[in-house]
């Protein structure tokens, strides 16, 4: 019985063993990869990443997925900075609508949101399976996004925006005050709420949730416009980083995000997973893309060395949940 | 091994681990030609685990299968079956979107010369067998157009299609109506005459009588006492099974019938597609506190799409007047129907009832979440302490709350969804086959928990293809065919004759 206590606590914590193992070994390779800066660094290149993994991770646990955070990454960037520089131009009467700062952000969250609310009335009301309407709202938030800014970048968004990227605050990027808030939010959501609860439900059996008087549509509704809505603080990130807006920005991050997810240990089939094994999987991806870079490994390398990772944490779970259910 | 040719296949001294449990323990056990051997015993006792070896599932750790007296390892199940042992699991494995006929000869379709599969003669081959089980389905139809008990045939039908030496049938019953059981039995005895060798795995004592030679009981991954049939009695067995005494039969305490809770008057549901028109045809009824209504039928008479229809499941197409303590209620949802204080524990708990991957505790607390709040939030010392008490009233049998519900027997899997049930303080509970796939014990135990809730002034409504469950728990019966009410008995006036005679279909539909 020990024996089996034992192997269980390595499983729980066998990606962070594995993350630890990396850190340990970059550290001896590079003089570099274990200095302050560097893990500044490293923190802020996977906020963005995280923000829409959190996203994905709901989204996964409730039995679905969603290609579509990428695309509305870019989509809330653009908007948000469109907004800053341009306002909105009121056809008809003649007039302009200033944004500030404020109301450019709200506006680039809720972009995401209703994009992602849009994904789950798709998925809700006329039956979808997440893959296809997700896969269709990529492409519509990427043609949107050209439509918005004509295909050319948005920049000089004014330094108070910049802030979001660029700010520190006590010494700590804004990105990751941003990414922190997000994850401790988050874990208490799906820990500690009913919502939260109901997410792993609907993911793990959605008959038995329905039977048990569950509003399954508007849990799943609920998830996608979260999911959206994070992925466009994701785009404000990107955006403010870079003081600019590219039409083209995000592409194929919802991949980097799906493979956290997965490294972190969530099962793609729903119902069981969590946000902390999410930061791992975040971290393990971060740590892997900073390292091989310091180390001068080709980025051709980089992403075969990338998927190999993802094959084998893969792999690692699988083996150890064919153990489980036996 | 032993001389005696009749010997087919042996098991001698096989053992199993899975992490932390030893589910088998030197098991051996003996098939001989021409005879069915019934491996009978709890849930838990190791027989599917057993049978999950001796078809290539799984390798044992310990021990050696001899096929004609010579030793044999099969590392896959296609390695079993190509020595001629084929099983049908007690779970479907069928293709929900191939044909019947696809789906027996999966993997072994006959090929035109060019290589393509031959359909003319698929779909022959595939009547013919389909003839021998009496199954009036088309080899074309799609297996998720047939219903459950039919699709259980088709799943006998490919096992009895490969010519098997062999043939282990894992409660091959339990979805099946009374007819398709006696022509069940009827081929069994046919493969008997022919020198298949068979392992049947069941909870049904009566079935039994029709088919069986030979009883290897196990316990606990054991082997606990093994006889010819003709030498046993039904109290030896279900002692050897238990491992105690276990009182026979369950006396049902006397009902106090209160007020009428529900009314249901004229519900209808009409059939989606093809079949039938109505799946539910102008049911009426009314329950009463602390009654326990006994809904019978074969499988296919509409008992679950009638529970499903009271629960609000079927909302957009169901029509009639439903009635609680005496107001009109409509119920628009599940959700909806729970609130007013009806619950639902499904028949296909795997499928409906159960969120696998979640936590005894979890599944507990499902439909009750907003009782276990602290400031909002969910408070696992407050969940435990509301749900503790639940669990503890129905005897869940768990090492923790904490532990998977996926690694609980059925029996207590069962208790929990009474546990979850309860604990929001239903005033109907609809119960869709609550022993399904139980054993002897812990079907005592819910027969129980039954009479027990009626006696709290709960309605109950129970739906059964057990002939033996409903007249053990009901204090009326009604019974259905083909979607419509064909009789209603009291207590006293129900005998299993009159209930069958009105549970099966007359030849002359237009008579009933």
């Amino acid at each position: 019985m020990s024996g089996s206590k034992f192997t269980f606590s390595f499983r729980k914590f066998q990606s962070l063993f594995a993350l630890a193992i990396m850190v340990g070994a970059l550290a001896l390779l590079s003089d570099k990869f274990f200095t302050p800066d560097n893990s500044w660094n490293i923190l802020r290149q996977i906020s963005v990443n995280l923000c829409l993994s959190i996203g994905m991770t709901l989204v996964i646990l409730s039995g679905g997925i969603d290609l579509s955070v990428g695309a509305i990454l870019g989509l809330a960037g653009a908007v948000t900075a469109g907004l800053l520089k341009n306002g909105l131009a009121l056809r008809g009467l003649e007039a302009r609508l200033e944004f500030t700062v404020t109301g450019a952000i709200v506006a680039g969250i809720a972009v995401g949101g209703a994009a992602g609310w849009f994904n789950g009335f798709a998925i809700t009301r006329f039956r979808l399976p997440p893959f296809v309407a997700t896969l269709g709202m990529l492409s519509i938030a990427r043609g949107l996004t050209m439509l918005w800014t004509g295909g050319f970048p948005v920049t000089s968004l004014g330094s108070t925006f910049g802030f979001l990227g660029t700010g520190a605050i006590l010494g700590m990027p804004m990105p990751v005050w941003i990414m922190l808030a997000l994850v401790g939010s988050f874990v208490v959501v799906t820990q500690r709420t009913r919502f939260g609860r109901h997410i792993y439900a609907v993911g793990g059996n959605e008959r038995a949730a329905r039977l048990t008087g569950l509003n399954v549509p508007r849990i799943k509704l609920a998830v996608y416009t979260l999911a959206g809505a994070l992925a466009g603080v994701a785009g404000l990130i990107v955006t403010a980083r870079l003081d600019s807006a590219q039409p083209n920005a995000g592409l194929g991050y919802e991949l980097d995000s799906i493979a956290a997810v997965v490294i972190g240990g969530t099962s793609l089939s729903g119902g069981r997973g969590s946000i902390g094994g999410t930061v791992l999987g975040c971290l393990i991806i971060g740590v892997l893309n900073n390292g091989l870079f310091l180390l001068n490994v080709s980025p051709f390398w980089q992403q075969v060395i990338k998927g190999l990772v993802i094959l084998v944490a893969v792999a690692i779970d699988k083996l150890n949940a064919r153990g489980r259910e036996s | 091994m032993s001389a005696d040719p009749n010997i087919v296949l042996a098991a001698a001294g096989i053992t199993k681990f899975f992490p932390g449990v030893r589910a088998l323990g030197g098991v051996s056990i003996r098939v001989r030609r021409g005879r069915l051997l019934a491996l009978l015993g709890e849930n838990g006792a190791g027989k599917s685990t057993l049978m999950n070896i001796l078809s290539g599932v799984f390798l044992p750790d310990e021990g050696t299968l001899y096929l004609d007296g010579r030793t044999v390892s099969f590392p896959n199940p296609s390695a079993a079956l190509a020595a001629g042992i084929a099983i049908v699991f007690q779970e479907l494995n069928l293709i929900p979107h191939l044909s019947v006929a696809e789906n027996i000869f999966l993997g072994r379709e006959p090929r035109t010369r060019f290589g393509l599969i031959d359909y003319p003669q698929l779909n022959a081959a595939a009547a013919a067998v389909l003839k021998r089980l009496a199954l009036a389905v088309e080899p074309t139809a799609l297996i998720a157009d047939l219903r459950v008990g039919q699709q259980q045939l088709v799943e006998i039908a490919r096992a009895v299609s490969v010519d098997a030496r062999v043939l282990i049938l894992d409660e091959p019953t339990s979805s099946l109506s009374a007819h398709e059981v006696d022509v069940l039995f009827s081929v069994i005895t046919e493969l008997k005459s022919r020198g298949v060798a068979l392992i049947y795995i069941t909870h049904k004592f009566d079935e039994l009588a029709h088919v069986c030679d030979d009883v290897t009981i196990m316990r606990d991954g054991c082997v606990v006492g093994e006889s010819l049939y003709a030498d046993l009695t039904r109290d030896a067995l279900v002692r050897l099974m238990a491992g105690r005494e276990a009182k026979e039969t369950f006396q049902k305490s006397p009902a106090v019938l209160g007020d009428e809770l529900l009314r249901a008057e004229a519900i209808c549901l009409p059939g989606a597609g093809a079949g039938r028109p109505f799946l539910v045809e102008n049911i009426s009824f009314a329950l009463r506190r602390g009654e326990v209504l006994g809904i019978f039928g074969l499988v296919g008479a509409g008992r679950t799409e009638l529970l499903e229809t009271l629960f609000g499941l079927h909302a957009k197409r169901a029509t009639g007047q439903l009635s609680l303590e005496g107001k009109p209620i409509n119920f628009t949802s599940p959700a909806a129907a729970l609130a007013a204080g009806l619950a639902l524990a499904p028949e296909d708990r795997k499928r409906d009832g159960l969120v696998l991957p979640m936590s005894v505790a979890a599944n507990a607390s499902l439909a009750s979440l907003e009782r276990t709040l602290h400031a909002g939030f969910v408070s696992a010392t407050r969940e435990t302490a509301y749900i503790t008490p639940y669990i503890e009233r129905f005897r869940v049998k768990t090492p923790s709350l904490d532990q998977l519900i996926v690694n609980l027997s059925g029996g207590n899997q069962q208790k929990v969804i009474l546990a979850k049930w309860l604990a929001t303080g239903p005033k109907i509970l609809l119960l869709d086959e609550p022993t399904r796939g139980i054993d002897v014990n812990a079907k005592r135990e819910i027969y129980a928990f039954i009479d027990e809730l009626a006696r709290l002034g709960l309605g109950l409504i129970v739906v059964s293809s057990e002939l033996s469950e409903i007249l053990a728990l009901a204090d009326r019966v009604f019974v259905m065919c083909e979607g419509r009410q064909t009789a209603e008995f009291t207590r006293t006036d129900a005998t299993p004759e009159k209930i069958l005679a009105a549970a099966f279909p007359t030849k002359t539909a237009s008579a009933a």
